[in-house]
């Protein structure tokens, strides 16, 4: 008998061709929405690939953070340093806050590593804070009340507002879109084989010859330097920084966490899913202020507590769906 | 002498972070278990002190007849109900759960008490003091924080290794299957593990209502002191908890009398030096 061996499904077919048009509609949205629906979707984005991100951390590499706010704020303080200070164009100033993000994560990492699960996961939190009070002592980005993107920095991007509004719009875009894809190019690599044995066994991988620590590493560095750009992004959206909000844990970790969980976590679907549901939740709900915070936690509880696996998890298992394949089918012919 | 004194006043608040951190270094050492909420758990303690005190006129340390048992049994019951159902699962549920359990503490008690800072007012304790040395003035409330951790402490250690309860805390923190198999019900242990731990929480939530003002969102800076008291002192050494939040103290109690603003900033380095060079504390002793 002989079988076949893909990993594309005809799920996954339809569902790339629909991502290619949904990508052509979003590019395209400038020409044909207004501002407010390009910030809307440019928020979705960065929480997009905020999650996406968080995902390969903590749903694949084992590594559960909660310091993710630590490169969200350094990426806007390098973005706002470089363009307010040095004179500039903030979107050159984006992938520098990438790379520096990333360089500053390889010696972290080091240190971090030291501690084990939780203990990590409080161990970033530290270094976030770390982050955070040292910016504050910046005096000339305004020390602990923060400062403003000057306008002719703002200028510098497009010299229009609407065609300003449409770069930081498509940077987003970019970004969040570039997350998943990142992420999907990953995990179908051999680092991705790597990442997806640690996550179902960290010790059977290791006795299988992975170098658990090396890909855990690379995992870290990445994610640092892409979350370094998203907060950059997220300064050029925000305009005003100050270090409480560029390095806010509710914001860049706890909502993130939340979408994850929520969404499914270990899936590439999941963060997707979960982030459609949370601005959702929050179109419906926002209004309900701290309540809101409250039912989002209550949440994530039920969900850890009774369907680990999140959403996807559960439309996974009960439909065998898969939009973004990684693994591989057998078939028998 | 400002330095001396520096390093005395820091010697006194790491008594207070080592109450912090106490409840979460027993925790860990029974069942593995980082609670991310026990900040927020000392902070909704300190609420719930400032509300009986408030009712009833009581002195703040007295509020503790109530809080205590409240928080312990407020922690058997989660323990119960939530917590253990997180446990033997890998590293993720019982993070993300407790997690979730700070946002929704600190959100909670912003919908109750607003976010206006409160105190609890002590009275003379507050103000009342000695000299030491001359410029080197002890308050009589560090000095309490400070006994109070010494006893705590003290007390601990003799329930952990001197009582029928604390063979069985280290007969499932060593080896879960065969406590069980010996009849030890794990879960009653868990809990009582916990109700311990919040019954610690209230005390330090008490002394940190009547030390400085506080709000809904003091939670997380607490857990990270009590964490790098843990860390620092030795993952599993009760004693070393002590050290570490005194180690702590006095960092940031020098960086303070640097500049202001480098008050907290020094503790956090003080941790990462200490995790540079003896990633498992200056005394560990579990591995």
């Amino acid at each position: 008998m002989s079988a076949l061996v893909s990993r594309a499904t005809r799920a996954s077919y339809v569902a790339g061709l629909l991502a290619l048009v949904l990508a052509a509609v979003l590019v395209s949205a400038p020409w044909w929405t207004g501002i407010a629906t390009e910030r809307l979707i440019g928020e979705f984005m960065i929480y997009l690939a905020l999650a996406t991100l968080w995902n390969l951390l903590a749903g694949y590499a084992g590594l559960v953070s909660v310091g993710q706010q630590a490169y969200v704020g350094f990426g806007a303080y390098v973005l706002i340093s470089l363009a307010s200070l040095a004179g500039w164009s903030p979107l050159w100033a984006v992938p520098v806050a990438g790379l520096g993000a990333a360089a500053i994560a390889a010696p972290v990492a080091r240190l971090v590593f030291r501690l084990q699960g939780a203990y990590f996961a409080i161990g970033t939190w530290v270094i976030a804070e770390v982050f955070r009070l040292v910016c504050a002592q910046i005096a000339v980005l305004g020390g602990g009340s923060g400062t403003s993107l000057t306008p002719a920095a703002m200028k510098l991007v497009a010299a229009s507002r609407p065609a300003r509004e449409a770069a930081i719009y498509w940077l987003a875009l970019a970004l969040g879109l570039g997350a998943v894809a990142v992420a999907y190019a990953l995990l179908r690599s051999r680092i991705g084989l790597a990442l997806t044995a640690i996550r179902d066994s960290e010790i059977a991988s290791d006795s299988l010859g992975i170098r658990i620590d090396r890909v855990k590493f690379a995992v870290y560095v990445l994610v640092a330097g892409i979350t370094g750009m998203v907060g950059a992004l997220v300064e050029l959206q925000k305009v005003r920084m100050s270090p409480d909000a560029a390095f806010s844990v509710n914001d860049w970790t706890a909502f993130v966490i939340f979408i994850v969980v929520i969404g499914g976590i270990g899936t590439i679907e999941g963060p997707i899913l979960g982030a459609l549901i949370y601005f959702a939740l929050r179109e419906y709900l926002a209004e309900l202020g701290s309540l809101y915070l409250m039912i989002l936690g209550a949440l994530a509880i039920l969900v850890m507590l009774t369907a680990p696996q999140g959403l996807w998890g559960f439309v996974q298992r009960r439909f065998g769906l898969s939009l973004f394949p990684t693994g591989y089918r057998v078939r028998g012919l | 002498m400002t330095w001396i004194n520096a390093i005395v006043q820091g010697v006194l608040v790491g008594g207070l972070y080592a109450l912090f951190a106490a409840g979460l270094s027993l925790i860990f050492g029974v069942m593995r278990l980082v609670n991310v909420g026990h900040g927020d758990l000392i902070v909704a303690a300190s609420y719930l002190a400032w509300s009986i005190v408030h009712a009833t006129g009581l002195h703040p340390l007295l509020s503790l007849i109530i809080v205590a048992p409240v928080a312990a049994v407020f922690g058997y019951t989660l323990q119960l109900g939530i917590l253990n159902h997180t446990l033997g699962k890998g590293i993720l549920p019982p993070l993300l759960v407790t997690f979730g359990l700070s946002v929704i503490i600190q959100n909670g008690l912003l919908q109750i008490f607003t976010a206006d800072t409160r105190k609890l007012d002590a009275g003379a304790l507050e103000t009342g003091s000695f000299a030491l040395l001359p410029g080197v003035d002890i308050g009589y409330l560090p000095l309490l924080m400070f006994a109070t951790a010494v006893v705590v402490i003290g007390a601990l250690q003799f329930l952990f290794y001197s009582t029928g309860l604390g063979r069985e805390f280290r007969a499932v923190s060593d080896d879960r299957e065969v406590a069980e198999l010996m009849g030890v019900d794990e879960r009653r242990v868990y809990a009582a593990a916990m109700a311990l731990s919040l019954a610690v929480v209230a005390v330090a939530g008490v002394f940190l209502a009547i030390r400085s003002n506080f709000d809904p969102f003091m939670g997380p800076g607490r857990l990270i002191f009590g964490f790098e008291a843990v860390i620092i002192g030795g993952l599993g050494n009760l004693w070393g908890t002590l050290a570490g939040g005194v180690i702590l103290g006095v960092a940031q109690g020098v960086g303070a009398e640097i500049d202001p603003g480098w008050q907290v900033l020094a503790g956090h380095i003080a941790f990462l030096l200490v995790l540079a060079v003896r990633p498992r504390g200056l005394f560990p002793r579990i591995s």
